[in-house]
């Protein structure tokens, strides 16, 4: 498999605290890789850093070759690196459908379709439908279409997350990270939003890097897990090997994998 | 899908003006036009309203229009309304231009006040200018339409059928632009610039296409006023002005193209009336009017129709 993403010596720091210290992780193309790491560990900085919201101190981050560092976040939005929010960013005034047609429609802007002077109703770039159409595909596929025409403030969480996640797909987008996708979302939900999620990935050959603190979600669905610790890499491979670590099990998952193991020693 | 009535009744109004102005008295034709410049105005702040932007200094665009009208009558004895119009909105236009790239940084309160320091500047600049009539302001010559003078009884007719097709016209033309994907950012901006931002879009672009429409919709106005008043004075720059046009746009509401022409002849009448009932408080009428629309229609008069469509 071919890199299709990659931070090169990548360093941050705020102040005191160092974010990220000679960060070096090369993402494979259709892979699906699980952040974790304690909060402060530097995941979310890693995304920042990725799609454009925070520039390195030193390093670079590369996309198919190309050092994309000092790119605008929309800049690195339209080459197809896309990412959902840990409190999801949505449209407030707008319903469900709307939220939609207002992705797509930027789209059709970023494209040059559907300007001053189009009559028809022009096709949504990759799509190959007009946005009324693409959106309803969308929705449907996300188990959304039911709250079409519901103000998404009134939204349950969990929904409010699949939408924001939905949105990025009006880009058709390469690269995928989620932020914290499960955060604030019932244990009985949370499966159901990553089997999801994660099948419409897979369909588009999407290329998923996310962020998680349940150890159960990351084990099923991710194929490599990058462990950070202190704003380093101090783990990275399969699941089942990163998981079981002895470093990440002390600084990253111990008490969440520990307190699992003696509930199951004491069953 | 909804079958678009808009064009048919942006139709239907321009063709009452054509039809219904000549049984109109002169006064009630002044009125109209003004109406029409006022309208303009509005029009424009009613883009920039539904992107979550209070602009309280569209009176300096509506001033550059004025002047420019101004300049063109005196300088070049150019009297023709339409020409006056297009030279104001393009004047209106380029400073616009220049100017949005520092106003579309900034929002909320600051993009208000930036937005009314501006205004206030160039009101300084004409008070202080013996060369463009200082407080005094000018007159300027009685308009022309292509070339012809109307006689004295038709000019006021003539001139508001030429504020109505540039106002109607205009108001189509934002009525397209409204449907087209820049057009509808407008909510998505007020909502979340973050998520517009993480979907490829700039919203810093956005705002300053919305902003230089804004502005050549007022430069527009101004040079219809002007024309129309016959005089221009820096109190066309003043922030009041500017007030009087933001108690237009909420008078209106943002729900269509139409209503700031509306909001603006309610305006015009509201004003005229209380000023003629009486003339030193006819200020508190207004308030009273604006708090009225605001506890009673807080979507603004346009909801009144939109209601009943639905019903």
């Amino acid at each position: 498999m071919s890199t299709l993403l990659a931070a090169c010596g990548v360093n941050k720091s705020f102040g005191a605290v160092t974010a990220a210290a000679d960060i070096n992780a090369a993402i494979e193309a259709d892979s699906v890789v699980g952040l974790i790491g304690a909060n402060g560990a530097g995941k979310t900085t890693f995304i920042n850093m990725i799609t454009g919201y925070l520039k390195p101190d030193s390093g670079d981050i590369r996309y198919e070759g190309r050092d994309i560092t000092a790119l605008a976040p929309r800049d690195i939005t339209r080459l197809g690196i896309l990412r959902s929010f840990q409190i999801p960013q949505l449209y407030g005034s707008l319903s469900v459908y709307e939220n939609m047609l207002t992705a797509l429609g930027i789209m059709l802007h970023n494209a040059g379709r559907g300007g001053f002077f189009s009559r028809s109703r022009p096709h949504v770039p990759g799509h190959d439908a007009p946005a009324e159409e693409v959106a309803e595909r969308i929705l449907e596929r996300f188990g959304l279409a039911e709250y079409r025409e519901k103000n998404t403030q009134v939204l349950p969480g969990g929904v409010r997350k699949l939408l924001d996640i939905a949105l990025t797909m009006a880009a058709r987008p390469r690269v995928l990270l989620l932020d914290e996708p499960t955060s604030g979302v019932s244990a009985e939900e949370k499966f159901g939003i990553m089997e999801m999620v994660m099948k419409a990935m897979k369909a588009e050959g999407v290329t998923v890097i996310f962020v998680e603190h349940d150890m159960e979600v990351v084990s099923r669905f991710s194929e490599r897990v990058l462990a950070f610790y202190d704003g380093r890499i101090i783990a990275d491979g399969r699941p089942e090997a990163v998981l079981g670590d002895p470093d990440v099990r002390r600084y990253v998952v111990g008490g969440e994998l520990r307190r699992r193991d003696e509930q199951a020693a004491r069953a | 899908m909804k079958r678009d009535r808009m064009p048919s009744l942006l139709g239907a109004t321009l063709a009452a003006v054509i039809v219904g102005g000549p049984l109109l008295p002169q006064w009630a034709l002044f009125i109209l036009t003004i109406a029409f410049a006022q309208g303009l105005v509005a029009l424009g702040l009613m883009l920039l309203l539904r992107a979550g932007l209070v602009s309280f200094g569209q009176a300096l665009y509506y001033c550059i229009g004025a002047y420019t009208a101004g300049g063109l009558a005196r300088a070049f004895n150019v009297g023709d309304v339409f020409l006056q119009m297009i030279a104001g909105a393009a004047t209106a236009a380029l400073a616009a231009f220049i100017l949005g790239f520092l106003l579309a940084r900034y929002r909320g309160i600051f993009f208000g006040l930036l937005s009314l320091a501006l205004s206030m500047i160039l009101y300084g600049l004409i008070v202080k200018s013996e060369a463009l009539g200082s407080t005094d302001g000018l007159n300027i010559a009685q308009s022309t339409l292509f070339g012809v003078r109307p006689a004295a009884d038709w000019v006021r007719y003539a001139v508001a059928v030429a504020a109505a097709f540039a106002g109607i016209g205009a108001a189509y033309l934002v009525h397209r632009f409204l449907g087209t994907p820049l057009g509808r950012l407008a909510p998505a901006i007020k909502d979340n610039e973050i998520r517009v931002e993480y979907m490829g879009a700039s919203v810093r672009h956005a705002i300053h296409v919305k902003y230089v429409i804004a502005a050549t919709l007022a430069g527009m106005g101004g040079a219809l006023a002007a024309t129309t008043v016959g005089h221009i004075d820096p109190e066309m720059a003043y922030w009041t002005t500017s007030g009087e046009f933001i108690f237009i746009a909420i008078l209106a509401g943002t729900g269509s193209v139409l209503a700031p022409f509306l909001g603006a002849l309610l305006f015009g009448a509201i004003h005229t009336l209380a000023y003629d009932l009486s003339p030193h408080t006819w200020q508190m009428s207004l308030g009273t009017a604006l708090l009225l629309v605001i506890v009673f229609l807080p979507e603004g008069l346009w909801s009144l129709f939109a209601r009943r469509r639905t019903a």
